[in-house]
């Protein structure tokens, strides 16, 4: 394989290991803060437990995060040394301030979260739980930035020629506001909350299936389907506004999307379908005439610009992303119509005792973190040919003097070591979960019992 | 006398990350290096516990350090990373181990799990301290490059007898750095063991410190031309000999913390040392020093280095913040507690 492929395949493999991680701690984050403000209003020992409980699951998804996202601050320069020399000017600051606004306030707080129970009040273990749930979220904030402006570059021009060209910053908050950053980061963030929530909602399903842990699980599941719900709503809103930014900035990305291939004509809405890459058409495919057409620009008739407007060389691999972002919309939607359900059943004071979907709630745990993986791979290979979009091609940024076998050395070393990550992370969330919250036994939803 | 432009400026602030990274995750990467030779557990636990609270924070500062370089020095960042490819690979094998060993170790009683995390977690420590140190010694020797400022030498080339000779360096700094923080932070028998450790390392280190020097002196001419043309900077190194030559000084007379602080004004003034070394170089390029990286052709354009400058204003205050009152609730002797121990 060659240079290309392979440190392509090295920088998906670590991204999309270490995006395992993050979505859970920002959406656990969350979840923690209004666990222990609940604590603070009415210092019910059960709220106490949750936290304590939910902190430590924290800690486990934190301290995975950390080290698998090391290599991310590093792999620009390891591996594509060109495209590093062509973003620095721009890219560069958005990492260095992820840096100094993000990871010193989590890591900084982290230690207060996890350590501090017995060094400080609970009003100030409070502040710090916020501030690490702020810094996780702000982490997301600068990272998102950044990879919008690959997606939708603004607020730079282009210097310099041939090994000197690159692109400079011309105006900041253009390149922070970019066409898809705050879109992009609603949508990034509402899969946090889902993939936070939706831990929390197996768990709890898990122990009330189980008989154990009973007051603890119904009142962290009551939390967290508010969280699940109210975020799988906003996540349809800001997938729906994130599309018709793709539509409007990266057209043959969204083509891809949806499989369409008509230079100029309305766009059918694809329920599924499958791509020939070769032939370039869509097979079998069920599609709502003019649906996206009249979803993007709120007209059935108007046109869409198709695959086949664009050089064959421009296009991204089609199949790919057809799927993985229809993978992604059912999961939301079917993410969405179980917080519903569920909702509705707490609200009628009959969801506790409906087995059936507590047994859903708990594999629906991985609804969220597939979900997370098709949407950043339908962005990222959407993106394709271009690393920024339009102005500098995947195979350009490549690190030359590496040599591929170095490439493919690193790629065994951190599949090893991944595995064996992975596995120890399930064992110990697993040992967590079966040990359960400390004293939760003697807790009734009023105290203790 | 110089004046202070604004690539002048990012060199110090991407220093001073790097020198806080020396000066916190050094102590926690010696205490992980010195590690194994506590025999108990709960010793080890004592010394993990001792870093615990802190050494995630610590090598955030690397890692705002590499956002930081990536962003004032892309060109810097771009050459080295991939350049010394292979090396680097390892360096962050070892610290994801590193990462996991520590949080992993107290998930289990076995003594066969603790027994596998205990040697993860030292090994992790003694290889990423030793990788730095190559790292660090590469790029003031110089390295192979060519006009596209790309690296141009092969692996071998970066396992060179001074690089080497700086790697052990660093390790025998970052081992007698650690032990002293863990006196500061240990009582009783295992406080006065450890206090045989840091008269140890420290003989290390200044074995290693003199044989540097004399190396940098003799086949790095290029490294003390700073020195040479301005005496007073000569200041620097003596402020180092004399920090070293005080810890002993204060532990025994048992003030640990002053041995703490004076261990940690070494690590600056080595720092500093290097930086006044390399300036106004990044990567020094041989044998072709006209293709060096410096601080102008490696930079970002005055509008970024202005932008960075205005965030690092803001932020530096506030990581200031953080990390003193950190270390201010953590402080004192460490104590194995039910709940919040490793």
């Amino acid at each position: 394989m060659d240079l290309v492929t392979l440190s392509r395949i090295q920088f998906s493999l670590t991204i999309a290991f270490h995006y395992i991680f993050p979505p859970l701690s920002i959406g656990l984050g969350l979840l923690l803060m209004i666990m222990e403000g609940c604590y603070l209003k009415t210092r019910n020992p059960l709220y106490e437990e949750m936290t304590k409980f939910w902190v430590k699951v924290f800690g486990l998804t934190f301290s995975m995060g950390v080290a698998s996202g090391i290599v991310m601050e590093f792999q620009f320069g390891t591996n594509w040394s060109y495209y590093s020399r062509f973003v620095g000017d721009v890219f560069g600051s958005a990492l260095a301030a992820e840096g100094i606004f993000a990871f010193f306030l989590e890591s900084g707080f982290l230690a207060l979260l996890l350590f501090g129970w017995n060094k400080v009040g609970p009003k100030t273990h409070f502040f710090s739980t916020c501030m690490v749930a702020l810094g996780s979220m702000f982490s997301a904030v600068w990272i998102v930035v950044a990879n919008s402006w690959m997606q939708t570059p603004a607020g730079y021009h282009i210097v310099g020629m041939g090994q000197d060209r690159r692109a400079e910053i011309t105006d900041f908050w253009a390149l922070v506001f970019n066409p898809s950053s705050m879109q992009r980061l609603s949508h990034v963030v509402m899969g946090c909350w889902q993939a936070g929530a939706w831990l929390v909602l197996s768990v709890s399903a898990y122990y009330l299936l189980k008989r154990r842990h009973e007051a603890f699980a119904k009142a962290s599941m009551k939390i967290a389907l508010g969280v699940a719900l109210l975020s799988s709503v906003l996540q349809i809103v800001s997938g729906h506004a994130s599309a018709v930014v793709v539509a409007k900035h990266q057209p043959a990305k969204l083509a891809a999307m949806e499989g369409h291939f008509e230079a100029d004509a309305p766009a059918a809405l694809h329920v599924w379908g499958w791509v020939d890459d070769r032939k370039q058409e869509l097979k079998g495919a069920l599609g709502i005439p003019g649906a996206l057409s009249w979803l993007i620009y709120g007209d059935a008739s108007r046109p869409v610009r198709g695959l086949k407007s664009f050089a064959a060389e421009d296009r991204p691999p089609v199949n790919v992303v057809f799927q993985s972002y229809h993978l992604m919309v059912a999961i939301g939607l079917i993410l969405f119509g179980l917080s519903l359900a569920g909702v509705l059943l707490l609200y009628k004071e009959a969801l506790f005792c409906q087995s059936w979907l507590l047994r859903i709630f708990m594999f629906a745990v991985l609804g969220p973190q597939i979900a997370n993986q098709a949407g950043w791979m339908t962005a990222e290979i959407g993106r394709q040919p271009w690393i920024v979009y339009g102005i500098l091609r995947t195979h350009e940024g490549v690190s030359r003097v590496v040599p591929a076998a170095q490439v493919l050395t690193s790629i065994i070393l951190f599949a090893g070591v991944y595995l064996l990550l992975f596995a120890l992370f399930i064992y110990l969330l697993d040992h967590k979960i079966k040990h359960g919250p400390l004293h939760a036994e003697q807790l009734s939803p009023h105290g203790r019992a | 006398m110089m004046t202070l432009d604004l690539n002048t400026i990012w060199f110090l602030l991407v220093g001073i990350l790097l020198t806080g990274y020396a000066v916190l995750d050094g102590f926690d990467l010696g205490v992980g290096a010195i590690h194994l030779f506590s025999k108990s557990d709960r010793d080890r636990r004592l010394l993990l516990n001792s870093i615990g609270p802190v050494w995630d924070g610590n090598e955030v500062w690397l890692v705002t350090g590499g956002g930081a370089l990536f962003a004032a020095f892309p060109h810097v960042y771009a050459t080295i990373f991939s350049g010394f490819y292979l090396a680097f690979m390892l360096l962050l094998v070892a610290l994801i181990f590193r990462a996991v060993a520590i949080e992993f170790r107290s998930k289990q009683p076995g003594p066969r799990w603790r027994g596998f995390w205990d040697v993860s977690f030292s090994v992790a420590s003694i290889a990423a301290s030793l990788l730095i140190g190559v790292a660090f010694g590469n790029v003031a020797w110089g390295v192979a490059l060519g006009p596209d400022r790309e690296f141009t030498g092969v692996f071998f080339d970066l396992l060179n007898p001074y690089s080497l000779l700086v790697g052990i360096l660093t390790l025998a700094l970052f081992m007698m750095h650690g032990s002293i923080y863990a006196v500061m932070k240990t009582e009783g028998a295992l406080h006065d063991q450890i206090r045989g450790w840091v008269r140890n390392t420290m003989i290390f280190f200044i074995v290693m410190y003199a044989v540097a020097t004399l190396a940098t002196l003799l086949y790095a001419p290029h490294l003390s031309e700073a020195i040479e043309r301005h005496p007073v900077l000569f200041i620097v190194p003596l402020i180092s000999v004399l920090a070293v030559a005080n810890v002993p000084r204060e532990i025994s007379r048992g003030r640990d913390f002053q041995a703490f602080l004076s261990s940690c004004l070494a690590i600056v003034s080595l720092m500093a040392l290097f930086g006044i070394d390399m300036y106004p170089y990044m990567v020094y390029s041989r044998p072709n020093p006209e293709y060096s990286l410096t601080i102008y052709n490696a930079a970002s354009s005055a509008r970024t280095l202005q932008i960075m400058l205005t965030i690092a204003w803001m932020g530096i205050p506030l990581v200031l913040a953080y990390t003193v009152s950190i270390y201010w609730i953590f402080r004192g002797k460490t104590k194995l507690e039910e709940e919040t121990s490793y």
